[in-house]
């Protein structure tokens, strides 16, 4: 059989030969390879002062973005609570009264949107499904806790803040495609 | 004896004990340290600057746990275990001698507290009684993997001991003595042993990990196989002085080592150094604990370099591999010290 790294060893049991029946040769071996780990680089990550750099792709808490001035993208379709295999997320759809046209983008919105965190794996798919650009998987981490009840995600916690120096930028996470498709300033999602 | 030398006597056998329990203290974050960076990790570094409290913290938190013992251990046996392997392993340290000679206000002071002339003998004997400490322990605390553990300790001990010894007699041959301190001072310069009795010196070191209960021998207390070994009923400090013990077991092995083959506190072109006799004295005493130390580093780059021998592995290794090989190490000295009497 090929085998796929060419290290493999086939074993024996053959009679063993004087010089490793001593052990000594190999005992020497053995210690030459430890010593060489002993001042080789740690991979060691000390982790509250020093942090694994994250893939520009990582998946951890989502994001409910606003666009540009402000307003909330999702329209609360549902697309992503269909899209979820482990069934998240949830939410209830409201309509938008007038005077709110400078929250909601569109004329529906969720007035109530939940991910339920422990449910989540952290698939992509809401995001894949998205068709607002509403949702976004983020490089930050939900933290651990010692209750149930707060790993329930509203929107207190998923909406991106207004300010603008605090938005959360998602540019890596989208693809090509899509930002091919924004570039088109004639598309009604772009307006 | 004058007051003065009982005085100078007793100070230095504190300091000597209090070297010994420091050593043995930061060996086992030397242990831990040693096997992280082996396993490309980095060890302990949470407790002070790169971890250097961990000791104590482990100390601490063997002193906060818990004292059992079990109900149908034998208490008066359970207790006097671990006092034995620790109070044994302390007792070594008198007749090794830690330097020369230090002259303070026309006092000479020797750095060794019992020039005993049988102190390798001495030694042995020391070593034989702590095995006791195991075996009664394991014994007392009426549990088979305990039991086991110490079963394996005795026979192991009794075995290497025989091989042990006979390297030590090869040893005795070339020096004529058995004062350590007279063969600390036969190897000044060059002279050091090792290059005299290289087989001696392997099987010395080999029995000295057997000795010790260290990997790859360290089949009494195999966690995988024995959950711990002789020490598994036994929890707070009486745990603690049992492996506590081990590492000043290996503290003094290692300077037991040192002085019989690495020339103690000799180093070469000591004499040509232009210094005074004290400084030479405290020098080569820092050297001497140079040695310890890398002995020690050897200690555990084995034991985190081999497995763990199988039982009949280490039987045999012990009864058909050093036993005749020592004593053939014995003829072979023998028969060169009479030639070389002979003709020269």
């Amino acid at each position: 059989m090929q085998s796929l790294t060419n290290r493999s060893k086939v074993v024996s049991d053959k009679k063993m030969t004087f010089m490793e029946k001593i052990y000594l040769p190999a005992i020497i071996k053995g210690m030459m390879i430890t010593i060489t780990h002993f001042f080789s680089k740690k991979t060691t990550i000390s982790y509250p002062e020093e942090t694994r750099p994250f893939s520009p792709v990582y998946r951890g808490m989502h994001v409910l973005k606003r666009d540009d001035i402000g307003r909330e993208r999702c329209t609360a379709c549902g697309l992503c609570a269909v899209a979820c295999p482990a069934e998240a997320i949830t939410m209830i759809a409201a309509e938008r009264k007038a005077g709110e046209e400078n929250l909601y983008r569109e004329e529906k919105y969720a007035s109530s949107y939940e991910i339920n965190m422990l449910r989540c794996i952290f698939c992509g798919d809401c995001e894949e499904a998205c068709p607002k650009e509403a949702i976004f998987l983020t490089n930050r981490i939900v933290e651990a806790g010692y209750q149930r009840e707060p790993f329930i995600f509203t929107k207190n916690e998923l909406v991106e803040p207004l300010d603008p120096a605090k938005r959360i930028d998602v540019s890596k996470r989208q693809t090509k495609a899509v930002l091919e498709f924004k570039k088109n300033g004639n598309l009604p999602h772009n307006k | 004896m004058e007051t003065w030398e009982l005085l100078s006597k007793i100070i230095f056998l504190f300091v000597i004990l209090a070297i010994t329990l420091v050593v043995a203290m930061y060996s086992t974050y030397a242990e831990r340290k040693v096997a992280a960076f082996m396993q490309d990790r980095l060890g302990p570094n949470r407790a002070g600057p790169y971890g250097l409290l961990q000791p104590l913290a482990d100390g601490l938190k063997m002193f906060m746990k818990e004292e059992i013992i079990p109900t149908m251990a034998n208490r008066t046996l359970f207790i006097l275990g671990p006092s034995i392997a620790m109070t044994t392993a302390l007792l070594t340290g008198v007749v090794i001698p830690w330097g020369g000679n230090l002259t303070i206000a026309g006092h000479v002071i020797s750095l060794q507290v019992a020039d005993l002339n049988i102190g390798i003998l001495y030694i042995f004997a020391m070593v034989s009684i702590g095995v006791y400490g195991i075996m009664l322990g394991g014994w007392a605390s009426n549990n088979k993997y305990a039991l086991l553990g110490s079963v394996r300790a005795a026979s192991q001990m009794i075995s290497y001991e025989l091989a042990m010894g006979m390297a030590i007699i090869a040893l005795v041959l070339t020096t004529g003595t058995l004062s350590l301190k007279e063969i600390v001072d036969q190897q000044q310069g060059w002279h050091w042993n090792i290059f005299y009795q290289p087989l001696g010196f392997l099987i010395f070191l080999v029995c000295a990990f057997a000795e010790t209960n260290r990997a790859p021998f360290d089949l009494p207390e195999c966690e995988t196989e024995l959950i711990g070994g002789y020490h598994t009923e036994y929890s707070s400090m009486k745990l603690g002085f049992y492996l506590f013990a081990e590492y000043i077991n290996m503290f003094i092995s290692a300077a037991v080592i040192a002085t019989l083959y690495f020339g103690g506190y000799n180093f070469p072109f000591l004499n040509r150094l232009p210094l005074d006799a004290n400084v030479l004295t405290i020098l080569g005493s820092v050297v001497f604990f140079l040695k310890i130390f890398f002995l020690i580093f050897l200690f555990m780059w084995i034991r985190w370099t081999l497995p763990r021998f199988r039982y009949d592995q280490l039987m045999n290794l012990g009864w058909k591999g050093f036993i005749p090989i020592s004593i053939a190490n014995i003829m072979v000295t023998g028969v060169v010290i009479y030639f070389k009497e002979l003709f020269f």
